[in-house]
């Protein structure tokens, strides 16, 4: 089986030079790119096992001597391809602010407090039917100086390996029903109304934990797509 | 359901997720790639992230990907036919205050390309940053190398524009290093692909 990575499925990104998103103007490359023909080293990728995480790397509530505050939740979904087939044994990395919409970064300076049994970052490898999940607290939102009274929808960054270096992908995932996507330039730079609506979680009752945690549900979409006897 | 998930910038924020050390924890891919029993000359990678305006950017993030000095790639399918069964070819590397980032590894072999042309000693590098709504893809080559000349994808690029994909051998202290600065936009603008 060949997997292909068609060039046309990349239109689903932003493009760099978003300008409603003002950090881009000095850092979106404005020369023409260059079409790379997909060869050994874009169609291999690094590998990652289960023996190079450990479980509580997906828990995020229980990396510390007591449980974080704010809303416990469980974000949980499968990494597939194009044709929708698993992409297994792959490393899944987040981080994100705690449920105040505080970072746990030095140039964060929203005046939030930070938690100190949260860290916000978690990582896990995909099992064989490409099923990921994480034990989290919900994100609160957060202030930028974008633009004028510019806060981002509560979010989680997601860093994806896949299986070559063709799907490499970071991301962030959205709660839904969230009323700051109408404002947030960078939930829009993605300008599909389809593509960015993948980038919202969907609430998952059925998978939701009585007496102890909402969860969300998030599926991954990966380049790549098995090769049709027509390409062949 | 149908379509890619889009890209969306890394953020500001990304150390803590993507570099647990720089909180205490601990890092599964760091910028020293080369591993004790790798076979291979050790090389030092460095150079700077920088902006349209020749700023450096303190807040990047560096990943590469590259081939082992017999030029195969450490990939789930090849995991057994390989020599170097601890280097995994991947490195990721943080940009400091001065938009400096280095990589320790091995300098790759030639790998195949296409139409079975051999493809000269390379490294593949993802550009990651705060005001990139998706990351940036170049490719590092070796300015000593004379299998530039015959690499089927350099031959692509713009011949006035080649030089920004090339490193230049600077060695310190005695030790193998080369220099490669991306410049994402700009006169110097590095060459970027489409991939």
């Amino acid at each position: 089986m060949t997997i292909v990575y068609p060039y046309e499925s990349l239109k689903a990104h932003p493009r760099y030079d978003f300008e409603d998103y003002r950090s881009t103007e000095k850092r979106s490359p404005r020369k023409p790119l260059v079409l790379l023909p997909h060869t050994a080293s874009e169609l291999t990728g690094p590998v990652y096992g289960h023996n190079d995480v450990r479980p509580e790397d997906a828990d995020l509530t229980r990396q510390h001597a007591g449980a974080p505050l704010g809303e416990r939740i469980i974000v949980h979904g499968h990494v597939l391809d194009e044709d929708a087939r698993p992409v297994a044994n792959t490393l899944v990395e987040i981080w994100q602010a705690n449920a105040a919409g505080r970072y746990m970064h030095v140039v964060d300076q929203h005046p939030a407090p930070l938690d100190p049994n949260f860290t916000g970052g978690g990582r896990t490898v995909t099992d064989d039917k490409g099923y990921y999940r994480f034990v989290t607290v919900k994100p609160g939102a957060y202030p930028w100086r974008n633009h004028h009274n510019a806060w981002r929808p509560a979010h989680i960054h997601f860093s994806l390996l896949g299986h070559s270096f063709l799907q490499r992908l970071v991301t962030q995932m959205y709660f839904p029903g969230d009323p700051l996507f109408p404002y947030d330039p960078i939930f829009n730079a993605v300008e599909d109304a389809a593509a960015r609506q993948r980038t919202i979680s969907t609430f998952d009752l059925e998978n939701t934990v009585p007496e102890w945690a909402l969860c969300y549900r998030f599926d991954i979409v990966l380049r790549g797509r098995q090769q049709t006897p027509m390409e062949a | 359901m149908s379509g890619i998930t889009p890209s969306a910038t890394v953020g500001p924020f990304f150390l803590f997720g993507l570099v647990p050390s720089s909180a205490g924890g601990v890092d599964l891919i760091t910028n020293r790639l080369a591993t004790p029993d790798v076979e291979g000359e050790r090389i030092r990678i460095e150079g700077r992230v920088l902006d349209g305006d020749g700023v450096p950017l303190p807040d990047a993030l560096i990943e590469i990907w590259q081939a082992d000095a017999a030029g195969s790639y450490a990939h789930a399918n090849a995991q057994e036919q390989r020599a170097n069964t601890a280097f995994k070819g991947f490195g990721r590397a943080p940009t400091d205050n001065d938009g400096f980032y280095w990589f320790e590894t091995i300098r790759p072999g030639a790998v195949p390309g296409p139409d079975g042309r051999a493809q000269a000693p390379h490294i593949l590098v993802n550009v990651f940053a705060r005001g990139m709504t998706r990351h940036a893809t170049t490719r590092i080559y070796f300015a000593d190398e004379n299998a530039n000349a015959d690499d089927p994808i350099l031959a692509l690029v713009p011949p006035d524009r080649r030089d920004t994909l090339i490193a230049r051998r600077a060695d310190s202290n005695g030790e193998p290093v080369y220099r490669f600065d991306i410049h994402l936009q700009g006169e110097h603008e590095t060459v970027f692909f489409e991939a």
